[in-house]
């Protein structure tokens, strides 16, 4: 299928490191104290973010047993399509990829659900936070700079202080990151300001990462001082280095992504993984959590969209196409790799 | 009077109903199916428009760069696709028929032209889907090529739509029905209702009103109203000549026996034997009964006549009774009977003197020929609650098992056969009662013997 060996192109990287057997970035099985349906979770959220939800969830529910595994969202994406039988529920922070296995069948139908119209689709598509991409900054770094509050003042810093900066940015590599790619593509839609903030960024040798975890471990480190479309979540689960660095959200156009879960149509239990849904979506974890949990939920009492989330609409699946995907991809190399 | 039993075929108001309820039935169907016809029309029309802007999006988005084909397909291209109910959308993007981009199982359809759109619905991943595809031509420099665009979308909007435009024309279609049948109830009785207001009147007509039908008619039933009134005239015709005869042959007769009657009494002071007296007594019983007969008939006979002529005039009910009582009199007195009236005062009625004298004499005359010797007949006149006569005598009574077949024609009580009579009695009493609008009762008194009470 030719479908399926431009997947593979998409994502050569990943997809030599696992041909077979997928080698899961994590691991691990949660249990409640009499743990016996097991409900298969895969996920793009980390252990350590998520691990406070599922707690939370299995405090009250004892007769779940979560399996929890952890990939990036192109390689969920992928493996999922490959066997949707091995699991029950996906999540994932990469709207588009999730909307696509939607749109391509792959999820199952939850209509008992009720969930405002914004934060779903089809009835089989939940959003379940609400994460703005944010510019993370080394705050000794930034000690006696201005702190950039949009992507114009970002663009002005940047160029006023090359020899600060240079070598010292980083951003998500979109070509390997799903959350990157997306955060890429719907700031390229709203403003220009975009490619001239990558020619910058390019222009003083961007560092460019795969994950999350690795951009801030750097950034706390000192390694790079600025980063560039993060969720602030992942930095503030970090207590260890939470002195270290400062979240930003660009006031101009903050674009925010929605973590979203699919049940997988040929789930073997739906009815915990229905479960389990309904107690992701009432936002009851942030509540329980108290201060564990570092995702924001979504709001649920705001009936209207929130201006800034990316909407789940078919046009998510624009940038996914091969040839879209081909130019936006040209053009961003051509702005950040000189 | 029971009628024969009148063969049907089937009902005309029903008739009427189910012709005029099924074409009803039959034009709400075709409404329902027209309406929602219609309506898809238009909802896939909709559809299809939006279809079509985004192929056309599509592929005007489509150049070629470096000898490359390159298709920066709008962000809007798919968002405007979106729906309430979240339809699915696929896509397929074809170069001189090898996939370029999108689902490679979505076949685009066959183009004729080079400007054909084409819209087709299929299934899709196990789904229905509307498809449109299009096609555009690409000149580069040194290469001409032909990029062909299919994009398809989920039907749950289309169909959530249709259902409730179906449910609206179901319903529209329900009530237009209902309204049908009222109508076509209304109607159906509205026609009817002459033929139900003829029946009527010729049901409510008295035994001898054979009058032609005065009332207008609708004009499909002239014919059957016409044969009507002529069969009737006829009727009438043949029944008078009936009368006629049989009062002529009373009438004829009557004088004749008195004859032979006078005869066989001068002849029984005559004779001395007693089997010849014995046999003379007999021929004068019997021709006393035939002398009777032949006056109730001419009684009858005069009061068909006269009933129908209605010419009613106040009469006082206690003077005809008294009138009678006192000409009745040495007959009683003859039977040792004595005739006791009641009554304190006059009592009106309107009627015709003829007539309520010949009732109010065979009333008497029936109640003298049961009363046994040395008996009383109560006679009371009163006007309490209406207008009546009652007449009680000490006789055997009627027979119980009879009451109702007592006053047809020429019956005559089971117990009645060692008395004279011709059956007509009660019968003249009856049809003097029917062309005065009473009633004729007949009973037994608690003490024995026979009551009768007409009333007016």
């Amino acid at each position: 299928m030719r479908y399926v060996i431009f997947l593979i192109f998409l994502y050569l990287q990943v997809s030599l490191q696992s041909a077979q057997a997928i080698e899961w970035e994590d691991e691990q099985t949660f249990t409640g104290t009499q743990g016996t349906d097991t409900l298969r979770v895969i996920s793009s959220t980390d252990t350590s973010v998520f691990a406070p939800v599922i707690n939370h969830f299995l405090s009250t529910n004892p007769r779940v047993k979560i399996e929890y595994r952890v990939a990036s969202s192109a390689v969920i994406y992928r493996e999922f399509q490959r066997s949707p039988g091995d699991y029950d529920l996906i999540i994932s922070s990469a709207m588009d990829l999730q909307f696509k296995l939607v749109n391509d069948g792959y999820a199952k139908q939850v209509p008992e659900l009720e969930h405002p119209d914004w934060a779903q689709w089809r009835q089989s598509l939940f959003g379940f936070t609400l994460e703005p991409a944010s510019i993370v900054v080394n705050k000794e770094a930034f000690a006696t700079l201005p702190k950039p509050e949009s992507r114009q003042q970002m663009i002005e810093v940047l160029r006023s202080n090359p020899d600060t900066f240079h070598g010292r940015i980083g951003t998500y590599d979109v070509r390997e990151s799903g959350l990157g790619y997306l955060f890429a593509t719907q700031d390229a839609r709203a403003s220009e300001t975009y490619w001239r903030l990558m020619e910058i960024m390019g222009s003083l040798d961007t560092r460019l990462y795969c994950c999350s975890g690795d951009m801030i471990s750097d950034l706390a480190a000192g390694k790079i001082v600025i980063s560039y479309n993060v969720l602030g979540s992942y930095a503030r689960t970090r207590k260890d280095i939470a002195d270290k660095i400062e979240v930003i959200v660009p006031n101009d156009f903050p674009n925010t992504m929605m973590r979203t879960a699919l049940i997988s149509r040929e789930a073997r239990q739906p009815s915990v993984a229905i479960q389990f849904l309904r107690y992701l979506t009432s936002s009851q974890w942030s509540e329980g959590g108290a201060g564990q949990v570092a995702l924001p939920p979504l709001r649920l009492t705001t009936a209207d969209t929130p201006i800034t989330a990316i909407s789940l609409e078919p046009g998510l699946m624009i940038f996914l196409d091969r040839l879209k995907r081909r130019a936006f991809i040209q053009e961003w190399e051509n702005a950040i790799i000189q | 009077m029971n009628a024969e039993p009148v063969h049907t075929t089937g009902s005309l108001r029903n008739r009427l109903a189910f012709t005029l309820i099924g074409g009803a039935a039959v034009l709400t169907l075709l409404f329902y199916f027209v309406i929602r016809n219609y309506a898809t029309q238009i909802a896939q029309k909709g559809q299809d428009s939006i279809l079509q802007a985004s192929v056309t999006s599509v592929l005007d988005a489509a150049a070629i760069r470096n000898g490359v084909v390159e298709i920066d397909i709008p962000y809007a291209a798919f968002s405007m696709l979106g729906t309430p109910t979240d339809d699915r959308v696929f896509y397929a993007i074809y170069q001189d028929g090898a996939l370029l981009s999108g689902y490679d199982a979505l076949q685009p359809a066959l183009l004729e032209t080079d400007t054909d759109t084409v819209f087709q619905t299929r299934t899709f991943m196990e789904t229905s889907v509307r498809q449109v595809t299009a096609s555009r031509p690409l000149v580069g420099v040194e290469s001409r090529t032909r990029i062909t665009a299919s994009i398809a979308q989920t039907q749950d909007s289309l169909a959530g739509t249709l259902s409730r435009i179906s449910r609206n024309a179901a319903l529209f279609g329900a009530g237009f029905f209902a309204l049908a049948v009222l109508l076509s109830v209304w109607a159906t009785s509205t026609t009817i209702s002459p033929l139900k207001r003829l029946a009527d009147s010729v049901g409510r007509r008295g035994p001898q009103d054979l009058s032609a039908v005065a009332k207008p008619v609708p004009t499909e039933m002239v014919p059957l109203v016409s044969s009507l009134n002529s069969l009737m005239a006829r009727l009438e015709k043949s029944l008078k000549q009936s009368e006629d005869f049989i009062a002529e042959a009373a009438h004829r007769v009557r004088t004749p026996i008195a004859t032979v009657r006078s005869h066989a009494e001068m002849t029984l002071q005559r004779v001395d034997k007693e089997d010849n007296r014995q046999a003379l007594r007999s021929m004068i019983r019997a021709i006393d009964e035939t002398s009777r007969a032949a006056g109730q008939l001419l009684d009858h006979a005069m009061i068909t006549f006269r009933a129908s002529q209605h010419e009613f005039q106040d009469v006082d009910l206690l003077q005809t009774t008294e009138e009678t009582v006192l000409r009745l009199t040495p007959i009683a007195d003859m039977k040792d009977v004595q005739l006791n009236l009641k009554g304190d005062h006059a009592v009106t009625v309107s009627g015709d003197p003829i007539l309520i004298q010949s009732v109010v004499r065979n009333l008497i005359d029936n109640a003298l020929k049961y009363a046994p010797g040395e008996s009383i007949i109560d006679i009371e006149v009163c006007d309490n609650p209406v207008p009546l006569i009652e007449v009680r005598d000490q006789g055997p009574g009627f027979p119980l098992d009879e009451m109702d077949t007592l006053t047809d024609r020429f019956t005559r009580g089971r117990n009645a056969s060692d008395t004279i009579g011709s059956g007509l009695g009660l019968t003249i009493a009856r049809d003097v009662a029917d062309a005065h609008g009473g009633k004729l009762v007949i009973s037994n008194n608690a003490t024995g013997g026979a009551c009768v009470t007409l009333s007016f």
